[in-house]
């Protein structure tokens, strides 16, 4: 082996972030299916939630009239919701990970697109999202929420419910280059998820809450993107006032995903270019 | 001589504190360099900056002529880098992080399994390449780590602390392949604690303490500076001490020193193994009995302790400052 074999040289082409981008996401995706435990919880939380509101929950939530069927109609396009923005954990704790881990100093000290690394982590996360999605439309169907719009609008749902799981995944990224440690980005990643799914039309509607609640409630991208579901879905939706926010939630929510993207992806590009393992450690 | 890696007047700050003070130093193409200093000396800022992961705040820092932070992606094609944690996937395996990291250097499909199938057999990892690397002990994810620096052929390879942690035979493994490595003429950067590792490995050694460069040269070149060899007699009866270093006067060429607790003379001396002899016959002349006699060279143990003041190992102590002695340092 003598240095002169070295055939590389860098050339900065679609074909390398795509190729590199690629061989990122399989091994995130390897990761996966020699951890299924983690697979496993991620599909057992929503389920869980699914649930825990349909049946016991459930029928204390006032919709106005249509009784528990109705509410577990309205109830899983709120869960969607949810678990799109539960994306952000599926990815925080490995990229602290990887940070900690040196790993991450190796695929930068390569000459490989700068996007490539967290372009794969967020694709592989993405799989992992559209895996969860999909068992928890098949638990919603078992308890009975069914969708009832069109063909396409329903389409246009499951992809806006991606692109914001995709937008979600950035945001969880860009968090994890800044924790301290994997446990930090545990904690740190869904702590702020919580209230504002809460703070939502996730499981009651709005117009229970306290007036000053409300405006924050409706302009909430959480609540955006529920109602926007169950606009494309055609499940309830009690109480609709004529705000913008919902009467324009598909279109609002499509931009909520597409502005946190445009941010947060760049920033979080940004933020693996500079990183610094350990600060100040010299 | 071609130089491999050019530093000049590098600084870097990380708020408060000045990681690096403005350090100058060049390692030949096709030579190890050893970058010395404690903890906190700006050893790993160094490698970093050098590796394109950090940038600098002011000087120039090259590698194999090519400006680091103006064309990182350059650098980027030659350079190799070890850290001190094992850079590598715990949920794959042995090949599969080699493939994956072969495919990131953009070898084709089959030149990365290739490839990873050759430094696989060279690090003796063959028969547990493909188990998963949570079962690898420290020394095969250390091996393995240096494979996966090895993918892409540097020729400029940065070693951050590569044996911190290793058990001794591990250690002797990874001198082997580092040496190996250099004979087939790959440029090395190796950062280390122990001084006893660049004494070893390196040809030339650049001495950091506190964000400056202290003092380079060759291992030589660095002991000569603590004053050459030194002969030590252990004696038999502690009492004779005195008396001993008194007759043994004639072959020192400073001043003697006597260590009670370990009954022990130290005397200063230029006459290499012929200053033993006369030791022997002067204590002999005199019936003083030896337990022990030795002729020492100085270790880069006590460059560093001559140069700063502190062992290199117990930085933490406080010991003033002694001689902060820069003589002769910049060879």
């Amino acid at each position: 082996m003598t240095t002169s074999e070295t055939a590389t040289k860098y050339r900065p082409t679609l074909g390398w972030l795509i190729s590199d981008t690629t061989a990122v996401a399989k091994r995130h995706i390897l990761k996966i299916t020699r951890v299924p435990e983690s697979l496993f919880f991620a599909l057992i939380q929503p389920v869980m939630f699914v649930l825990l509101f349909a049946f016991v929950f459930g029928g204390a939530i006032n919709l106005g009239g249509g009784g528990a069927s109705a509410y577990r109609e309205y109830l899983i396009p709120g869960i969607f919701a949810q678990t799109v923005m539960f994306a952000v954990a599926s990815i925080t704790v490995g990229i602290t990970e990887d940070a900690n881990r040196g790993i991450m100093d190796r695929f930068r000290s390569l000459p490989m697109r700068p996007g490539a690394v967290l372009g794969g982590h967020t694709l592989a996360s993405l799989f992992q999202n559209i895996l969860v999605l999909i068992i928890l439309s098949i638990t919603g169907l078992l308890v009975g929420w069914r969708i009832r719009g069109s063909v396409a609008d329903a389409l246009l749902g499951y992809l806006l419910l991606v692109t914001f799981a995709y937008a979600m995944t950035w945001i969880g990224a860009w968090i994890g280059l800044h924790m301290p440690s994997p446990e930090v980005a545990g904690t740190a990643g869904l702590a702020w998820i919580f209230p504002l799914t809460f703070a939502s039309n996730v499981f009651t509607p709005i117009a229970t809450m306290p007036s000053w609640l409300q405006p924050i409630a409706l302009w909430n991208p959480v609540s955006c993107l529920a109602l926007a579901c169950r606009k494309l879905f055609g499940n309830p939706v009690p109480f609709l006032g004529d705000s913008f926010p919902e009467q324009h939630a598909v279109p609002l929510a499509y931009g909520y995903a597409l502005l946190f993207l445009a941010i947060f992806a760049p920033l979080a590009v940004r933020a693996f270019k500079t990183r610094n393992v350990g600060g100040l450690k010299a | 001589m071609t130089l491999a890696i050019e530093v000049s007047g590098l600084q870097k700050s990380f708020g408060e504190v000045q990681a690096l003070r403005g350090i100058d130093f060049t390692v030949e193409q096709g030579t190890i360099v050893g970058l010395l200093g404690p903890n906190g000396s700006g050893k790993t800022t160094t490698v970093r900056i050098l590796a394109t992961l950090l940038k600098a705040d002011a000087g120039i820092a090259k590698v194999a002529g090519i400006d680091v932070s103006s064309s990182p992606d350059q650098v980027r094609t030659m350079i190799g880098l070890t850290g001190q944690y094992a850079a590598v996937d715990e949920y794959l395996t042995g090949r599969e992080n080699l493939q994956l990291f072969g495919q990131l250097f953009h070898l084709s499909k089959k030149q990365a399994a290739q490839r990873a199938d050759e430094l696989l057999t060279r690090f003796d990892l063959a028969d547990a390449a493909d188990r998963g690397i949570k079962g690898y002990s420290g020394g095969m994810r250390r091996r393995l780590d240096l494979a996966a620096s090895l993918i892409g052929r540097p020729s400029v390879l940065f070693l951050d602390e590569p044996t911190t942690g290793l058990d001794p035979r591990s250690r002797l493994g990874m001198w082997e392949v580092i040496e190996s490595l250099v004979a087939q003429g790959t440029t090395v950067l190796l950062t280390t604690q122990y001084l006893e590792e660049a004494d070893q490995l390196a040809s030339r050694s650049v001495v950091l303490d506190h964000g400056s460069v202290i003092a380079q040269g060759t291992s030589d070149e660095l002991k000569s500076q603590v004053g050459g060899d030194r002969v030590e007699v252990v004696l038999e009866i502690p009492n004779q001490l005195a008396q001993a270093k008194a007759a043994l006067s004639s072959i020192a060429s400073g001043e003697i020193n006597i260590n009670e607790d370990q009954h022990k003379v130290i005397i200063p001396t230029s006459g290499g193994s012929r200053s033993v002899v006369e030791a022997v016959r002067l204590l002999d002349e005199v019936q003083i009995s030896i337990a022990d006699i030795a002729l020492r060279r100085p270790t880069l143990d006590d460059v560093f302790l001559s140069l700063t003041g502190r062992s290199a190992e117990d930085e933490k102590s406080e010991v003033k400052p002694k001689q902060r002695s820069r003589r002769g340092a910049r060879a």
